[in-house]
């Protein structure tokens, strides 16, 4: 057993858990934070995702002495955090994903909406190749992931202040014409965004 | 109520232009509405089973079976119980009543009883303080094995005498379940075709891999009632399996499901550690909970049955099918689970999107000692589809026909009766081809694409639910109930199951459609047997049809209430007074208009305080025969996939880059979530065709029970998904639904193999389609060319 001091979610905070305890195991069954799941126990599905010094770290495979003297957030800490900022509501990314449908069964996306808020708060503005690969670690067993790269776009359009690129299933209901329209001007809004950035 | 009775004049879609049945009028239905629970879940704030924590509460862990097939001579559990922190350790003679989902077939026991198995065949069961000690005590316990002769193949276990998995199994060998019918004159439709084909398909075995592992957490109060919640999509056959085995009233038994983590046919049986909390808490009076590891969750199983299939099918010259005449073996693992619907699933699946004259189909279900198969998303179809359609593509390639047309000609229309005396009624089968054609530009390049390139298509049809409950009865299979506060608020209680699908969504959804609520003022109160009427769970396809049906039903009853109590207070008639969202106006008047909230109080001064139930039954399916009724279902969905791939012959491996799926869906209540279904089965097809593989080695041992070793998609590893939703707006749906969450994983497979044909000439018959058996495949071509009575590729 031994002592561990911890700062979670902005709180610091002191918790004693037995020396093999994992990152995981602390949030979950000594601090209550359950929103960190554990779907194999092994680093193999991301669902135990969270952000150390803002960097996605796997919870289960990481000893809970080595967040020690880190910054760890955990997805209960999105809102809040948010809210400190003087925004409203959820984080951006988390209302994306409820919009989007990106949220079936919802048990991995914790972990994936802490990798794509690490992702933007590194690169506002990622291509849909980028949002792949920051993805990768983050196995969903629901959606085919469309959905979810749908709302990491739709939480970079807003945070942007461009009119998002209709959604698959959108674009499929309205004419071509329209659909095709729509894409190109947010592909080019994103464009110059990124060029903006760039230069 | 049965659904024909439902949607008459006043059928919300009836009230637009004549002849239009796409009526574009709703609020609510077919808007893409955020779902229930979304942001709970978006937030952390969702409980899911293992995220309750009780005060006391245990830790229990499953010792299992090291053998494939083994007698058990003696346990001895005195070193585990004198570990300190251990509070009891179970064993089969605990609770040796059998049970099993069908209850014909009840062989299985919480904790084996004289013999297991399979390879990790739950043995004992420990609870202790917290999980290192229970793992810790089951080291401790001693079973002394009598090893048996493990039957590992299943044609070997057809026929074996000795050694037999379950003694009591009547016929010869290992036999599970026998099926053959036959409609039609087969033999001789096929014998006067103008061409046949006959050949052998392979399919493995794959299995469900929710993210989130089973879990259960038992209470037992001191008035002896026993809380369970379990991560199940079948609370009412777990809550009926505990009262028969644990020998405690069903009334007693409060079985929950928490926020559930996915499933996919995965968590549809009721599971050792559901009986095995109950059983530790009953013992210890203390809360007890169990998470699976999940290395045993790939032991537990119950996902795709690996089949070995024969098609023969006879055509016309003009591509009309004659006749299909099947034989089956289906590789059923250690227990029978949904065994006995799976042999039948198998064959009489088949007879749509297409109409054939005649069919015969003979499948067996064997027993292995493997982990047991189940139902796995496109229960029992999925496998009979794909050697199918990759048969039908080798008819249409004999022909020299389009694929695509091949499929349009043998289209089974709307309002029809299949071969096996399935009802059809809407059919958006066509609609679908014509669709996947159109988006995947097939007519300009399909055979038209440079070499390693190609597309290929598939169809399918699924079950809508289906009227043949598990243990046959004659009540409602989906109840519900209303309550309205005068709050404006609404609050429904269903026994659904929301699986992730979004069914408590579809739920609030409907209600808020018909009642004239936001979506936000509905509360969806579900699968909590304590508080919900009886819903037979989310397996089949079933939800949205009946329990939406259900709650139609309910709030009919409730509408009518609040129009005539509203009319009364206007002095009008009862015809002009119209709920929408948020208000009932006058449709007579277009000034008069009131809160929802004012409605509901002046309706509940009129009737008192306000609330209906409502319920669905299926009316009478099927065709007149032993087992007519097994795959009847009140409603169809059908489906079409055009896939595009790319074969690298250096290597042997498929890409799968992009894959159009076109679905009738009778109508999408939520275009969104219709769409996250679509991709999302496509995307576990496509998978189960290239990455995955759920097998045993030569001693029964799991081939790879990790998530790094059983390959589920990754983002990187997912083609472009394209969802095409098709509407053809079913007669008893609720507002024309149908299906959407199972259906659309059939294509996925044979448009692989299909493609792969279009790309470089090799036809894949047996899955998965690994390099190897690609470059085999390429390899058989070259050497065909070589040979002076080969055939030449493309």
């Amino acid at each position: 057993m031994r002592t561990l001091s911890l700062r979670v979610n902005g709180d610091d905070v002191e918790v004693a858990a037995p020396d093999h305890w994992t990152l995981l195991e602390v949030l979950r069954y000594r601090l209550g934070l359950t929103g960190s799941k554990q779907g194999c126990d092994k680093g193999d599905c991301g669902a135990c995702t969270v952000l150390v010094d803002g960097k996605p770290w796997l919870a289960c495979i990481t000893l809970a002495a080595n967040a020690e003297k880190r910054e760890v957030t955990t997805i209960e800490g999105l809102m809040p955090a948010h809210l400190r900022a003087g925004g409203t509501g959820p984080d951006p990314v988390q209302a994306a994903f409820d919009k989007c449908g990106a949220l079936q069964c919802g048990f991995c996306q914790p972990g994936m909406m802490l990798s794509a808020r690490a992702l933007l708060d590194r690169n506002p503005c990622p291509t849909r190749p980028e949002i792949r690969d920051a993805l990768a670690g983050n196995l969903c067993r629901c959606t085919g992931y469309t959905q979810i790269f749908e709302a990491v776009e739709l939480a970079i359009a807003e945070s942007l202040g461009v009119a998002p690129a209709p959604r698959s299933w959108e674009a499929q209901r309205m004419p071509p014409e329209e659909a095709q329209a729509r894409a190109r001007a947010a592909a080019a809004r994103l464009r110059a965004e990124r060029e903006k950035r760039k230069s | 109520m049965a659904a024909r009775d439902l949607h008459g004049p006043g059928a919300p879609w009836g009230e637009g232009a004549p002849g239009d049945r796409r009526n574009r009028d709703f609020r609510v239905i077919g808007k893409p509405h955020r779902k229930v629970d979304g942001l709970a879940k978006a937030t952390g704030a969702a409980v899911y089973a293992d995220d309750i924590a009780l005060p006391g509460m245990l830790h229990a862990k499953t010792l299992r079976s090291p053998h494939a097939h083994a007698k058990i001579v003696s346990i001895d559990a005195s070193r585990a119980l004198a570990l300190p922190g251990v509070h009891a350790v179970i064993t089969g003679k605990d609770m040796p009543i059998p049970y099993g989902v069908i209850p014909w077939t009840p062989d299985e026991h919480a904790l084996a009883l004289h013999k297991v198995r399979f390879i990790g065949d739950e043995v004992a069961a420990v609870a202790a303080v917290d999980e290192d000690t229970a793992n810790a005590a089951l080291k401790l316990i001693r079973v002394e094995y009598e090893p048996l002769r493990a039957h590992l193949d299943p044609f070997e276990s057809l026929s074996a005498t000795e050694a037999r998995i379950h003694e009591d199994t009547k016929g010869p060998g290992n036999v599970s379940k026998h099926v053959a019918l036959s409609f039609g004159d087969v033999d001789r439709e096929i014998g006067a075709a103008d061409v046949r084909i006959e050949d052998e398909y392979f399919f493995h075995g794959t299995t469900h891999t929710p993210i989130e592992p089973h879990c259960a957490v038992a209470q037992y109060s001191g008035e002896g009632l026993l809380t369970v919640w379990s991560a199940t999509q079948i609370t009412h056959y777990v809550q009926r399996a505990l009262a028969s085995v644990l020998g405690v009233p069903i009334a007693k038994i409060r079985v929950v499901q928490p926020a559930l983590g996915g499933a996919f046919g995965g968590k549809s049986d009721p599971f050792s550690l559901e009986f095995c909390v109950a059983k530790l808490a009953m013992l210890t009076g203390r809360p007890v909970k169990m998470l699976w590891t999940r290395e045993e969750v790939f032991y537990a199983h119950r996902g795709r049955h690996p089949m070995h299939m024969r098609y023969r099918t006879g055509a016309r010259k003009d591509g009309r099918i004659t006749g299909v005449d099947a034989k089956i073996l289906i590789d059923g693992g250690a227990y029978s689970s949904f065994g006995l619907v799976t042999a039948y699933y198998a064959g009489q699946l088949l007879t749509g999107p297409y109409d054939f004259p005649s069919y015969r189909f003979d499948s067996t279900r064997v027993f292995t000692n493997k982990p047991p198969c189940g139902p796995k998303r496109g229960h029992g179809s999925v496998q009979p589809r794909f050697a199918f359609e990759v048969q039908l593509d080798q008819i249409a390639e004999k022909l020299g026909m389009d694929p695509i047309e091949i499929r349009r000609k043998n289209f089974q229309g709307e309002n029809t009766t299949t071969v096996n005396g399935q009802r059809i009624t809407s059919n958006g089968f066509k609609t679908c081809l014509d669709e996947v054609e159109r988006a995947s530009g097939w007519k300009e390049r399909r055979g038209k694409l440079p070499r390693g390139r190609g597309l290929g298509v598939a169809g399918s049809m699924y079950i809508s639910g289906t009227n043949y409950p598990v243990y046959p009865n004659p009540l409602p299979q989906a109840g519900i109930q209303i309550a309205i506060e005068r709050s404006g608020r609404v609050t429904v209680f269903t026994g659904g199951n929301d699986i992730g699908q979004g069914s408590n969504s579809v739920v609030a959804y409907l209600v808020a459609e018909e009642l004239g609520v936001e979506v936000g003022d509905v509360r969806v109160v579900a699968a909590d047997t304590d508080l919900v009427p009886v819903d037979l769970g989310a397996y089949s396809s079933r939800v949205t049809f009946m329990v939406g049906n259900a709650t139609i039903d309910a709030c009919r009853k409730l509408r009518a209430q609040i129009v005539e109590a509203v009319a009364g207070a206007w002095k009008v008639d009862a015809a002009r007074v119209r709920l929408v969202p948020g208000r009932a106006i006058d449709l007579g008047d277009e000034k008069r208009a009131v809160p929802i909230a004012e409605a509901f109080r002046i309706a509940e001064e009129r009737f008192d305080t306000l609330g209906s139930t409502g319920s669905y039954n299926t009316p009478t399916l099927g065709g007149d025969y032993r087992g007519g009724t097994i795959g009847a279902s009140p409603a169809y969905s059908f489906t079409a996939h055009v896939v595009e791939v790319s074969v690298d012959e250096e290597t042997g491996r498929i890409t799968c880059e992009r894959c159009w799926i076109a679905h009738d869906c009778g109508r999408a209540l939520n275009p969104m979530l219709v769409a996250g279904q679509m991709e999302g089965s496509a995307y576990m097809g496509l998978a189960e065709a290239l990455l995955e593989n759920h097998d045993v080695n030569r001693f029964g041992l799991h081939a790879g029970p990790s998530l790094l070793d059983y390959r589920i998609p990754t983002s990187v590893d997912t083609p472009e998904l394209h969802a095409l939703i098709v509407e053809s707006v079913d007669p008893e749906g609720p507002y024309g639904a149908k299906e959407a969450g199972e259906g659309p994983l059939h294509p996925s497979i044979p448009a692989i193999s299909n493609a792969v044909f279009d790309a470089v000439g090799i036809r894949l018959k047996h899955l998965p389609f690994t390099p190897g058996k690609v470059l085999a495949a390429l390899r058989e071509q070259r050497a065909a060319v070589r040979a002076p009575s080969g055939g030449v590729p493309r």
